[in-house]
C-alpha cells in the first residue's frame, strides 16, 4: 500500500497529493494518506463521494488523521 | 414581414432546451473558469479550484484572457509583442506566474514576499505548483486568441501544455455542454 504523507501540508495539497496518488494506482489497490489538516476529514469524504473511491480506514491520533483509500 | 402573434403568458409551454454540443458529442459538465484576472490572490484561488477540481476527477478547462494571460508567459520570456506599444505595455508589467502583485497591500512587492513566505510556512503549495499539478491531473489551460493577438503573444511566448487559442463563443460552448462557468 503506498503512503502519501501529508503532514504539515495545507489546502488543497493533501487532496491533490492523493489524487496523483491515486491516479497512478491500478483498480483496487488502497492509498493511506496521513494529514495534519483538520479540514481533510470533511474534504476526503467530498473526495471520496466526487470520485467514487471509498474511505475504507480513518482514524485520528494526537493531531494526526489517517484515511485509507481504495481505487475503484 | 408579418410578426407572429404574441404567445398568451398562459399557454405557454416549457420551452425545450435546445441541445447544442456537436454531433456525436454529448454534454460532458465539469468546471469552465474563465481567469481574467492577473491579480496573485486571484490566480492563487484559481490554481486552488483548478487542480482540486482535477483532483476530484472533474473534468476542468481555465480559459485564459486579458491579464490572466500574463501569467502563463514562459518564466524567462520578457518583452513580448510585436509593435512598440504592445512591447511597452510587456515591459510596463511583468509577465509570469512567479512575478504577479496583489491588488491590495502591495507595497512594491513587500506584500507577495510576505503571502509566499506565509505559504511556505503553512504548507500552503504557490501558485505556479498549483499549475502543474493542475496540468498533472488533466486540467486544460486555453488561451485566448484575441488577448494573443491583442498584446502581441505566440504560443512560443506561453508556458508547454497549454490548449489551442480559442475565443469567447468555444467558452461559452463548454457551459452549454453543461460545465459550470466561474469568472475570477
Amino acid at each position: 500500500m503506498i503512503t502519501v504523507d501529508a503532514r504539515g501540508l495545507n489546502c488543497p495539497l493533501p487532496i491533490v497529493r492523493t489524487a496523483q496518488a491515486v491516479k497512478a494506482m491500478s483498480t483496487g489497490d488502497s492509498v493511506e494518506v496521513l494529514a495534519t489538516d483538520p479540514g481533510s476529514v470533511k474534504d476526503f469524504a467530498a473526495w471520496s463521494k466526487s470520485t467514487g473511491n471509498p474511505i475504507v480506514e480513518q482514524s485520528a491520533d494526537g493531531g494526526v488523521f489517517r484515511f485509507v483509500m481504495r481505487k475503484q | 414581414m408579418t410578426l407572429a402573434e404574441p404567445p398568451v403568458i398562459a399557454d405557454r409551454a416549457p420551452v425545450p432546451v435546445p441541445f447544442i454540443a456537436p454531433e456525436g458529442e454529448t454534454p460532458t459538465g465539469g468546471l469552465a473558469i474563465i481567469l481574467y484576472s492577473g491579480d496573485l490572490e486571484k490566480t492563487w484561488a484559481a490554481m486552488i479550484l483548478a487542480s482540486t477540481a482535477g483532483a476530484m476527477g472533474t473534468p476542468t478547462k481555465v480559459f485564459v484572457t486579458f491579464w490572466g494571460l500574463q501569467t502563463f508567459v514562459k518564466p524567462g520570456v520578457r518583452i513580448t509583442g510585436d509593435n512598440w506599444m504592445q512591447k511597452m505595455m510587456s515591459a510596463m508589467q511583468r509577465p509570469g506566474i512567479a512575478h504577479r502583485k496583489l491588488s491590495q497591500l502591495n507595497f512594491l512587492g513587500m506584500g507577495p514576499w510576505m503571502m509566499r513566505k506565509l505559504a511556505r510556512q503553512y504548507g500552503v503549495a504557490s501558485p505556479a505548483e498549483l499549475m502543474e499539478m493542475a496540468q498533472l491531473l488533466g486540467v486544460e489551460f486555453i488561451p485566448c486568441q484575441m488577448t494573443m493577438d491583442m498584446f502581441g503573444l505566440k504560443q512560443a511566448d506561453l508556458i508547454d501544455g497549454m490548449g489551442e487559442p480559442v475565443g469567447a463563443a468555444t467558452y461559452l460552448g463548454y457551459v452549454n455542454d453543461g460545465a459550470k462557468p466561474l469568472f475570477i
